[in-house]
């Protein structure tokens, strides 16, 4: 984005070294001046703290991998080796297992927050694709990272899992294979699992510089969903942003050490403390709570192969979604109707997540239905008719403007 | 600061949900409530009770031991922090009372040695088919960490001790090698009654009717699960103390420093 202010080196040192590696330049013109409307609402603080999610679990997970050994016959063991001898071996990895969980939270209100104010509309198509396939990477890499402890839900969950994955059409059977390593899952299915759980994250880590990149070429998104017109819109990103966004990671942060310090074990579940054991299969095998909505709705269909291809839709969906809203206008705050479909799909994916952990009978395998139609519905229908018969609200002019405008807006 | 209201009420609404959605699988097919005594160990900053915990690996030593294996312990972990806190010497004393089969000698015989400080608990069965010959085909679980690997945790432990001599409801079939236990999924359970009246003589002095000893035996259960529960909570206080701190500062900053944007 064009910015009036430019880095100008202020020493010798500096005019030599921008002349060779801009790297000042670079920090200056794109971390700490970068122009940033300022408006933004806290919602706006969930990138940065994706980032620090990210990196805590980069750091922890070498660390646990310092420790961990990749056998069926030792992984169990060895987890419990780091929670019991290990110096802070308990605090390593559950800061790791609850930051799974941390991550997919923060990423859920991140992924909410660009569908309400439209941040995924032209120009930012490409911004909202990238963040997709970060989505897409971190389910991989947090499944395949459930399944190194070696506990009944690994064994079973990856059992699940790659059985679905074999009843695609054509490439079904060869994934399979390539996942599985074997017959069964067993000790090479566990070693390419670990080795691939430390690499994806620093694929995610490449496509998160890719996702931000995108996002300098336009600029931040704002609430009212305007374009920066001009220096009175905006803020540099040091210190306003540095500041707010290290104050709502911190608040962020009491929640993730509520759980690793007083209710570590609450988002996993039992049956990941009993070692995996092939002849015993559990009464329930579900996933981790934010696949939830992903498990619900597969098990919505009665046919196999339709419940997977909607689940890998229920993605796939995601990455059309710039296409299939049809509404010019960014922000949710000035389409009327589409607030009340976006709460609707808000409670929607909840209720999906609470389904995922029933059994699928009765009054949950119809609301199951229910709720999957609906989340089909709300971007292949609603989205895109919506836009174009819905009536918006008078919007400001300008960023710099809407405060005014929007107690114009709130007294009609 | 409406905002952040909202952000704040978003985040509950979050949480409320993933413990709504976790109670939902602790659910699966109990019909009777868990008897929940209220242990030392509870809240943010319950501790073990060391007396009761030194009851509960009596227990375990006495009763428990001559099916179940605790294969993650070693004696050592009896005289660490934040357990039953026994000395030094009376860890090795207990070790010494197990051999455990240590390598070869110059003859390539196998050489048995009393164990250490460093040995872990002995498997009562050298194998798990042994284990099962033993049992009417079922395997005694590994107690190690069975109140982290059950739903209802601690709680369901304690309630399945207490859960046998009960009259078998109308309706429920239960087949000769297995126990009635209302608490056991599916209600038959291949362990028998492990607990009668003063199965123990408590070196204390306590009198050992079978909910003493189901409570202290769970208690002991549930510090060999989390041996570095007091110590987390500890650390967790001053991490969280200074958080909220932290957290004040911040906000001030960020109000300060937006103060003047319009």
């Amino acid at each position: 984005m064009d910015t009036d202010y430019k880095y100008e080196p202020k020493n010798g040192l500096t005019r030599w070294l921008d002349s060779r590696l801009p790297l000042m330049r670079f920090t200056s013109e794109h971390v700490l001046q970068f122009p940033t409307p300022k408006n933004l609402n806290y919602f706006w603080t969930f990138g940065f703290i994706l980032t620090m999610c990210l990196v805590t679990q980069i750091i922890t997970g070498i660390i646990l991998a310092m420790h961990y050994a990749p056998s069926t016959l030792l992984a169990f063991d060895s987890v419990e080796h780091i929670m019991r001898n290990v110096n802070y071996g308990w605090l390593i990895r559950y800061i790791h297992s609850n930051g799974a969980s941390m991550f997919f939270l923060a990423v859920f209100i991140h992924m909410f927050r660009g569908l309400y104010y439209g941040s995924y509309k032209e120009p930012r198509e490409v911004i909202w694709i990238l963040g997709c396939i970060i989505y897409l990477l971190m389910i991989v890499t947090a499944f395949m990272g459930y399944v190194l402890p070696w506990g009944q839900m690994s064994f079973w969950g990856a059992t699940v899992i790659i059985n679905l994955v074999g009843t695609l059409p054509l490439i079904g059977e060869s994934l399979t294979q390539m996942l599985l390593g074997g017959f069964a899952v067993d000790n090479p299915t566990l070693n390419r699992f670990f080795s691939l759980h430390y690499l994806l994250p620093f694929i995610i880590f490449g496509v998160v510089l890719l996702h931000i990149w995108a996002l300098h070429v336009p600029g931040n998104n704002n609430p009212v969903g305007l374009s920066v017109q001009g220096k009175q819109d905006t803020v540099a990103f040091h210190p306003y942003y540095t500041v707010k966004d290290f104050f709502a990671y911190t608040v962020f942060l009491l929640l993730f050490c509520y759980f690793i310090f007083y209710n570590p074990n609450a988002l996993g579940h039992a049956d990941n403390y009993i070692e995996a054991d092939a002849m015993v299969t559990p009464a329930h095998i579900v996933p981790e709570w934010y696949l939830l909505p992903f498990y619900a709705i597969l098990r919505a269909v009665p046919d196999k192969l339709a419940g997977v291809l909607l689940m890998f839709g229920a993605i796939a969906v995601l990455f059309f979604l710039p296409w299939l809203d049809t509404a010019k206008v960014r922000s949710g705050r000035y389409r009327p109707v589409f607030r009340y479909f976006y709460v609707l799909f808000v409670i929607d994916c909840l209720i999906l997540g609470y389904l995922g952990a029933q059994v699928p009978e009765g009054i949950y395998l119809f609301l199951s239905r229910v709720t999957t139609i609906y989340y089909f519905a709300f971007f292949l229908l609603v989205l895109p008719i919506l836009g174009r018969i819905e009536k918006m609200k008078p919007m400001p002019i300008g960023i710099s403007n809407s405060e005014l405008s929007r107690d114009m807006v709130a007294a009609e | 600061m409406l905002k952040l209201i909202k952000i704040k009420s978003l985040i509950l609404i979050f949480s409320v949900f993933f413990v709504l959605s976790n109670e939902a699988y602790c659910a699966g097919g109990e019909t009777y409530d868990l008897i929940k005594p209220g242990f030392s160990f509870e809240g943010p900053t319950g501790t073990y009770d060391r007396a009761q915990l030194r009851r509960g690996y009596q227990v375990y030593r006495e009763v428990c031991a001559s099916c179940h294996s605790m294969k993650q312990l070693a004696f050592r972990n009896l005289s660490q922090k934040g357990g039953p806190e026994y000395t030094e010497d009376d860890a090795k004393l207990f070790a010494s009372e197990y051999t455990v089969i240590d390598g070869f000698d110059d003859y390539g015989d196998s050489v048995e040695r009393t164990r250490i400080l460093s040995d872990r608990f002995p498997n009562p069965y050298d194998s798990k088919e042994a284990a099962k010959a033993s049992n009417n085909g079922a395997y005694p679980p590994d107690l190690s960490l069975i109140t982290k690997a059950r739903s209802g945790g601690y709680n369901y432990i304690y309630s399945l001790l207490q859960g046998y001599g009960k009259e078998i409801p109308e309706g429920i079939e239960i087949s000769d090698t297995l126990s009635y236990n209302p608490w056991f999924p599916g209600n038959g359970i291949a362990m028998y009654q492990p607990l009668y009246e003063e199965s123990v003589e408590y070196e204390d002095g306590t009198f050992a009717s079978i909910e003493q000893m189901s409570a202290d035996v769970t208690a002991f259960l549930a510090w060999s699960a989390e041996p570095e529960m007091e110590e987390r909570k500890r650390l967790g206080f001053i991490v969280m103390s200074f958080l909220i701190i932290f957290a004040l500062l911040m906000f001030f900053t960020t109000t300060r420093l937006w103060k003047d944007v319009h």
